[in-house]
């Protein structure tokens, strides 16, 4: 069975490149808002929280330097909601927080994924469950990769392992975000926000991707809708068949990942961001102790790179996983392999951090209850090619869907609304061929079942 | 190689800064650096500390279980810290606060009247960059120019009046440390690092 060639750390491109690099002394949190700022983000929407306090306080200070927008809204709530609308507009917008704010976003990540609003969310885990601690922490995993909002959606969720990484996966965010009209989490924890590293400055700014579908005036065009309301079944349904095949091509081209001293490894540690590097410093002292150990280290969690560590597990005795959690990759990683091969963990949680003794004792237990190296010969769907430095895969644009009315889904025709509230629309043919009625809310030309307009 | 230097105290003592300022020197020698506060609710009166790794590889565990050096500036940080230093590791104590021994006979351990030398200095609150200095007469972890131009980048933008009695109270630092750097935690990392005195 081949085995993808590892990548090395995600090295930056040139492209883009304004000035040359230079290393400064930089906090996390503000290295991923200055990123963001050259990345070309418009709008910045926020509430203060801890781990990420900087980052919001970055922002507050450069984007009005720049001309761009900054609000700190009265609450999550406020702020998500507020990245919904300018999205939609077509805007270039960042909403970053840490777990107890990005619970309360859950809602409208479902509404952006839904509508297809571009977005990008930075999480800067904390402790939980609940209001939990404000020390670093993995454990939003299962809710940036499997959870927030409600319905059949998948957002692409990225973690950087350094600062000068999440520099980068900024920009690729926003890439991911614009190109594939999605809601993208980078999955960030406390140290990642509070540590200063050494970085080059050098930004990269994404091609604005054109927004052929943003709502940014009907004066002389058709109108257009934002929506992710379709109160047809049949509708809804062709609705979740064109976000699935959008799922399914992030699924295919946007895996990242990378493997360190893979080669002889015959112990693999899977293990992202912070914990990551804990697991580096661990598998050196490993090594000098005698043990073959390696990295595998996902960068995007969603899509999680399964085939890749598939691979690499046909080659490996034993993997262990560790996580600043009580144990949520480790899901993902026996998905992956199927059972073939013991998978251990190893995890603080709380706000604790492993240490690297902690990890090299628990390679010692997988290493002496390990299996006896098989190669064997599962068929596995073929390896995905790497794409581990952070550049798209370059594919056909995904399909625009059509478009109808200048609305938001906020206000489907049969949500509540205030009984003055009364929006005049013209008539006009929509996707489905119907027209649609004059007024908004109890009007006496809508029918029941006219599925047309704004929903 | 890597060395991790762990610095504590009372907030307000400017554990922070002291770690920042030997960052930024060690990222300028060449050396690959990461800083870790501790953060939270810990403003001026509460305890502080923070993590300084440098090394000539990128910084793996940013969790250090065993600095090869701990600068604590209260009693609460001796013993909370002392207690972890790696053997063989380096243990500066700020005297004028500190009285209780460190309990420790396998660490170099130095304590130093902070207060005093930086009253000498122009400003008795500067004891953090008094004991910078007697962490780099001793380890020569970087070169005292490279934290002499960190002081310039960090303090000289905001407070160039002030830079004078910093750069005085790092060179009284680095004074009242008689011997020189000891191999055993002090083996420079950054490539200009000084050699042994």
């Amino acid at each position: 069975m081949t085995t993808p060639a590892p990548v090395e750390d995600p090295s930056f491109s040139l492209a883009g490149t304004r000035e040359p690099p230079r290393r400064v002394l930089m906090k996390g949190n503000e290295a991923i808002a200055e990123a963001a700022i050259q990345a070309g983000c418009d709008a910045y929407f926020g509430y203060p929280i801890t781990p990420q306090a900087e980052l919001l306080e970055w922002m507050a200070r450069r984007m009005p330097e720049e001309g761009r927008a900054f609000v700190q809204a009265e609450s999550e709530l406020g702020a998500i909601n507020m990245a919904l609308g300018a999205g939609a507009a077509g805007a270039r917008v960042l909403v970053s927080s840490s777990g107890p704010g990005v619970s309360l976003m859950a809602e409208a990540m479902s509404y952006m994924a839904g509508s297809e609003v571009p977005m990008v969310l930075i999480n800067v885990m904390r402790g939980g469950p609940g209001l939990g601690s404000i020390g670093p922490s993995q454990s939003d995993y299962f809710q940036a990769v499997k959870g927030h909002g409600h319905g059949d959606y998948r957002v692409p969720v990225l973690a950087p392992s350094s600062i000068g990484e999440a520099m980068e996966l900024v920009a690729t965010a926003f890439e991911l975000a614009e190109h594939y009209r999605t809601p993208v989490i980078i999955l960030a924890d406390g140290i990642m926000g509070q540590a200063m590293e050494p970085v080059e400055q050098h930004y990269r700014t994404p091609a604005r991707q054109t927004a052929a579908w943003a709502l940014t005036g009907a004066d002389g065009r058709e109108p257009r809708v934002v929506r992710s309301l379709h109160l047809a079944p049949e509708e809804l349904e062709e609705h979740n068949a064109h976000l699935q095949e959008k799922f399914h091509a992030i699924a295919e081209h946007e895996v990242r990942w990378a493997g360190e001293r893979l080669d002889d490894a015959d112990l693999v540690i899977v293990a992202y961001g912070t914990a990551a590097r804990v697991a580096r410093t661990a598998i050196a002292r490993a090594r000098a102790a005698g043990l073959r150990v390696g990295l595998f280290r996902p960068i995007s969690l969603w899509p999680f790179p399964s085939a890749e560590l598939a691979s690499v597990a046909d080659r490996a005795r034993g993997l262990l996983v560790v996580e600043l959690s009580a144990g949520q990759m480790v899901e993902d990683v026996r998905l992956a392999v199927g059972g073939g091969i013991p998978v251990a963990f190893e995890g603080r949680t709380g706000g604790m951090v492993p240490s690297p003794d902690e990890v090299v004792e628990a390679l010692r237990e997988l290493d002496a209850t390990g299996g006896p190296l098989r190669r064997r010969r599962v068929r596995r769907r073929p390896p995905i090619p790497v794409s581990g430095t952070g550049h798209l895969h370059p594919h056909e644009p995904m399909a625009e869907p059509e478009t109808g009315h200048d609305a938001l889904s906020i206000f489907g025709d049969d949500a509540w609304m205030p009984h003055w509230y009364t929006v005049p629309v013209p008539t006009r043919p929509t996707r489905n061929g119907h027209g649609r009625g004059q007024g908004r809310n109890g009007s006496a030309e809508r029918r029941p079942d006219d599925e047309g307009g704004s929903r | 190689m890597e060395r991790s230097i762990v610095f504590a105290g009372f907030g307000g003592q400017g554990i922070l800064f002291a770690g920042h300022v030997l960052a930024e020197a060690a990222m300028n020698a060449g050396a690959e650096v990461i800083w870790i506060p501790s953060y939270g609710p810990e403003m001026r009166g509460g305890t502080a500390s923070c993590t300084v790794i440098i090394g000539d590889e990128p910084i793996g565990s940013p969790i250090v279980d065993h600095p090869d050096v701990a600068v604590v500036f209260n009693p609460p940080s001796l013993a909370k810290f002392a207690p972890m230093v790696a053997p063989g590791g380096v243990l500066i104590v700020n005297d004028s606060l500190v009285e209780a021994p460190s309990g420790r006979d396998d660490v170099d351990e130095i304590r130093i009247r902070c207060t005093p030398l930086a009253r000498e200095a122009g400003d008795d609150r500067l004891i953090n960059v008094v004991a910078l200095g007697a962490l780099v007469a001793r380890t020569g972890l970087v070169p005292p120019d490279r934290i002499r131009e960190a002081l310039h980048a960090i303090v000289g933008k905001k407070r160039p009046d002030a830079l004078a009695v910093d750069l005085r109270a790092f060179d009284l630092g680095m004074a009242a440390v008689a011997s020189g750097p000891r191999e055993a935690a002090g083996r420079a990392v950054a490539e200009e690092a000084t050699a042994p005195l």
